[in-house]
């Protein structure tokens, strides 16, 4: 474990001053990096830090403008992912690559010799994969497989080209806490056989619990090069975000007024095959209350926002409540109409449509319910600019969105800026309810923290927040009360601060009260 | 009488399956080629005239088949290589195929043809009844059994068709995983233009013997709806151009005995009954959407 391993002592990979532009941007600038063998080697950064560009450029998926790699000792240049694969670099990406129409084994198979007779695939890649407690089903379809199980299959793909090296970009970020602890356990018979792993994350706490050495990128450089386990989690986070991130500011005592939101005897079949069906949802959300919504993806969290904004209306007006009335059956303007607002899980496309500007997204999602500030002329229903775009500056303001120019199309934002402007966009109207599907997936920590704190600060004001999330983190930094969602159904709310980890983790394997109570033993078994 | 109404039906058929074939692997692929009808007509004339100009007909299955492919290439340049819309890529190939034809074929009209002659399998073709309706066809028949037997082992049994579908269903991460995508796709699109060349050349060498102009009359967009209503499996298209063969032939036949039904109900049953068939072939949703290309019709721009 804990044999502190020196960058210079024959180091399986070594790059050195290694560069990446984009244009005049450089994605990567001069970035020294060595992996010894059998180290768990961190890379730290927030998005877009250059972790992705960095990696691909490993993986041969992109070619860098300068620098070199060295593989044991020799320079390579890595012209594709084949000829990664050929030395011995294994990948797990983050999106999964993965062909949701095709089988396990079909999916394997396409990574490797293709004289390999697919059975064959099939029965190795079974036999690996529960060697490494990653059991999988190889005739199963991609499309009906979890998240974990997902990346479990590109776990074994990487295995059975047994690599010397493994990238895993952000691997934890769609698991259960168990779900996690099994992957470290796998992480750790690849470092006793002597494979060297590069972890990608911005989760301290992980790193530092498994992680031999770090490699912290900030804006493209490198700005730490350490041992996360001599390091506190606030001298990693500096390194990473450059000075200390703001912590979230809340009161411990809220009084709760009237509920504003709710539901009763929620039930959606499943629109698609893929899709998951809402069984029997009941949850109350008070004013001045954010209940956070815990779950691993793909249990339903979709369909919940989508039935919850009116995306698709429900049969049963009275299931769902806002503000005292029934609107099950009422579409998303008139839920809008209400004083309820909406912010989907989606970026581009849903929640903003890339290719048009700031304003011009503004008033489409506001033309109903600002009709008379934003349109003239009655039945004419003239765009007024004017209005619209003194609306966006001020949003921009309020939420310090940075972006180039007065007016920018939606697409040519950051990630996290734009997501500030899609959270502010709903905020400026100073909703009664607000309903958020992952509000900082993908967003850099700053953003992260300033779109929190807005989430909290509008309960504060009297509102009624409900927040969708994955990330443990921020569930546990924002909610008042927390109700985990598995497999369509909703546990009862709980308050955060009665909820540790371990059984918010029970809970998203659907692990419920009542057999939670005969032990944790069952619900260690049924959490794989 | 059955037996003679059988082979009209199987004439009726043949270049369906051929061209619904050929678009089946170009969308398998994630490619949308509207153009068939237009690949079909060109493939007719080009068979018509390497059939009179050399004389031999079997030259002229050939011209349809190189004829069909080469204007194929021309899509896959606009689409693959430019990145144009494919729908809209795809009509315009349709478009220009039937005028081109006409232009390529207008000192054709009128001239009479020579029919394909038939290969007759000894022995077998003695059978009584099934001898002459499956032994004693021409070349186009066995091709498109042929093709679809071949197709579907190809696209469920052979690597490379699974490297196919894998484009088909995510061109990025076939990208990522190193598939050559641009490439496979030419070969696809190429493919499917090679199979409605040889349907066209059935048309002209086979079921008329001659060069009309428009003579695809619609074909070819029947072999698209095929494909999709087929939810893109080869056996399903196979039985769906022989239901709409069948019917359409049927339906002439009752037109003929003057039975008291409106002509133009009569005409219309072919595209419904198939319609009908093939969504209850089809009912199983899970199953369409597993076999349906999730990447049909989206242009690829690898991002290096």
């Amino acid at each position: 474990m804990s044999d502190a391993r020196g960058p210079e002592a024959g180091s399986l990979l070594k790059v050195r001053s290694l560069t990446k532009y984009f244009g005049t941007f450089a994605a990567c600038n001069g970035i020294d990096l060595s992996i010894g063998p059998g180290e768990i080697h961190a890379l730290l950064g927030e998005n877009g830090a250059g972790k992705s560009t960095l990696v691909k450029m490993l993986f041969g998926v992109l070619q860098p403008s300068e620098g070199r790699i060295f593989w044991d000792g020799r320079p390579v240049s890595i012209a594709s992912p084949g000829e990664a694969r050929t030395l011995g670099i294994g990948m797990v990406f983050q999106h999964f690559s993965l062909f949701e129409a095709l089988t396990v084994a079909e999916n394997i198979a396409l990574s490797l010799d293709p004289k390999i007779p697919l059975a064959r695939i099939a029965t190795e890649a079974e036999s690996l994969s529960k060697a490494y407690g990653l059991p999988l089903d190889p005739y199963a379809h991609v499309a009906d497989l979890s998240v974990g199980e997902r990346q479990r299959i590109e776990i074994v793909r990487a295995l059975l080209q047994n690599p010397k090296l493994i990238i895993l970009d952000e691997p934890t970020s769609v698991l259960t806490p168990q779900e996690a602890d099994k992957l470290f356990e796998t992480l750790f018979k690849l470092k006793a056989e002597g494979r060297s792993v590069l972890y990608i994350s911005h989760r301290l706490e992980e790193v530092q619990r498994i992680c031999d050495r770090a490699t912290v990128l900030r804006h493209g450089k490198v700005t730490g090069d350490c041992d996360p386990r001599q390091e506190t989690p606030a001298s990693l986070a500096r390194m990473m975000v450059g000075s200390d991130v703001a912590g979230v500011q809340r009161d411990a005592t809220t009084d709760l007024g009237p509920a504003l939101v709710e539901v009763r005897a929620l039930s959606v079949a499943a629109r698609t095959p893929f899709a998951v069906p809402l069984r029997d949802i009941a949850l109350d959300v008070r004013a001045g209350e954010v209940l956070a919504i815990a779950g691993v993806a793909g249990n339903g969290q979709g369909e919940l926002f989508d039935a919850l904004s009116g995306e698709y209306p429900v049969g049963d007006d009275e299931a769902i409540r806002l503000c005292g009335k029934a609107v099950g059956r009422t579409g998303i303007n008139g839920r809008r109409l209400l004083g309820a607002g909406f912010v989907p899980e989606e970026r581009h496309g849903h929640a903003a449509v890339s290719d048009m500007t700031l304003s011009d997204n503004l008033l489409l999602s506001r033309s109903q319910s600002d009709r008379g500030s934003f349109l003239a002329g009655g039945l004419l229903s003239v765009i007024r600019h004017d209005a619209i775009r003194a609306t966006a500056r001020r949003i921009c303001a309020a939420m310090d969105v940075r972006k180039s120019g007065e007016d920018p199309a939606a697409g040519s934002l950051s990630g996290g800026n734009l997501q500030k402007f899609i959270i502010g966009r709903e905020l400026d109207r100073k909703p009664a309810v607000l309903v958020v599907n992952q509000p900082t997936w993908g967003v850099d920590a700053g953003a992260a923290s300033r779109i929190r704190q807005a989430l909290i600060d509008l309960a504060r004001a009297g509102s009624a927040v409900i927040v969708i999330s994955q990330d443990l983190d921020e569930i546990f930094e924002v909610a008042t009360n927390i109700a985990v969602i598995s497999e369509g159904r909703l546990s009862k709310p709980y308050p955060a601060g009665d909820l540790t980890l371990e059984r918010i983790g029970l809970l998203m394997g659907g692990i419920h009260d009542s057999t939670a109570h005969s032990g944790t033993n069952a619900g260690g078994a049924h959490a794989h | 009488m059955i037996e003679a109404i059988l082979l009209t039906i199987i004439t009726a058929a043949t270049p369906l399956v051929i061209a619904a074939m050929g678009e089946l692997v170009t969308e398998r692929a994630g490619v949308l080629n509207l153009g068939v009808e237009g690949m079909m007509i060109i493939g007719a004339v080009c068979a018509f005239a390497g059939s009179y100009l050399t004389g031999v007909p079997l030259f002229g299955v050939l011209a349809g088949i190189l004829g069909g492919a080469l204007f194929s290439l021309l899509f896959g340049f606009l689409t693959l290589t430019l990145v144009t819309n494919q729908v809209a890529t795809g009509l315009a190939l349709t478009l220009l195929g039937l005028g081109l034809s006409g232009q390529l074929g207008e000192s054709f009209v009128g001239i009479p043809g020579v029919k394909l002659a038939p290969i007759v399998f000894p022995v077998l073709s003695e059978i009584p009844f099934v001898g002459p309706l499956l032994f004693r066809q021409d070349i186009t028949f066995y091709l498109s059994i042929a093709l679809v037997i071949g197709v579907n082992w190809f696209l469920f049994r052979s690597r490379t068709g699974l490297k196919l579908r894998a484009i088909g269903d995510n061109h990025g991460s076939a990208h990522a995983l190193g598939i050559s995508v641009i490439r496979t796709r030419y070969l696809a699109v190429m493919f499917g233009g090679a199979c409605a060349g040889l349907a066209g050349a059935q048309l002209s060498l086979v079921y008329t013997p001659q060069w009309v102009e428009n003579m695809s009359a619609g074909r070819g967009w029947i072999a698209l709806a095929l494909v999709v209503f087929a939810s893109w499996r080869p056996w399903r298209v196979l039985a769906g151009g022989y239901i709409f063969g069948a019917v359409g032939i049927l339906q002439l036949h009752a037109q003929a005995f003057g039975i008291g039904v409106p002509s133009q109900f009569l005409s219309m049953l072919p595209y419904a009954v198939t319609i009908v068939v093939l969504i209850i072939i089809s009912h199983n949703r899970r199953t369409t959407l597993i076999n349906t290309p999730a990447c049909l019709g989206k242009p690829f721009v690898p991002d290096r």
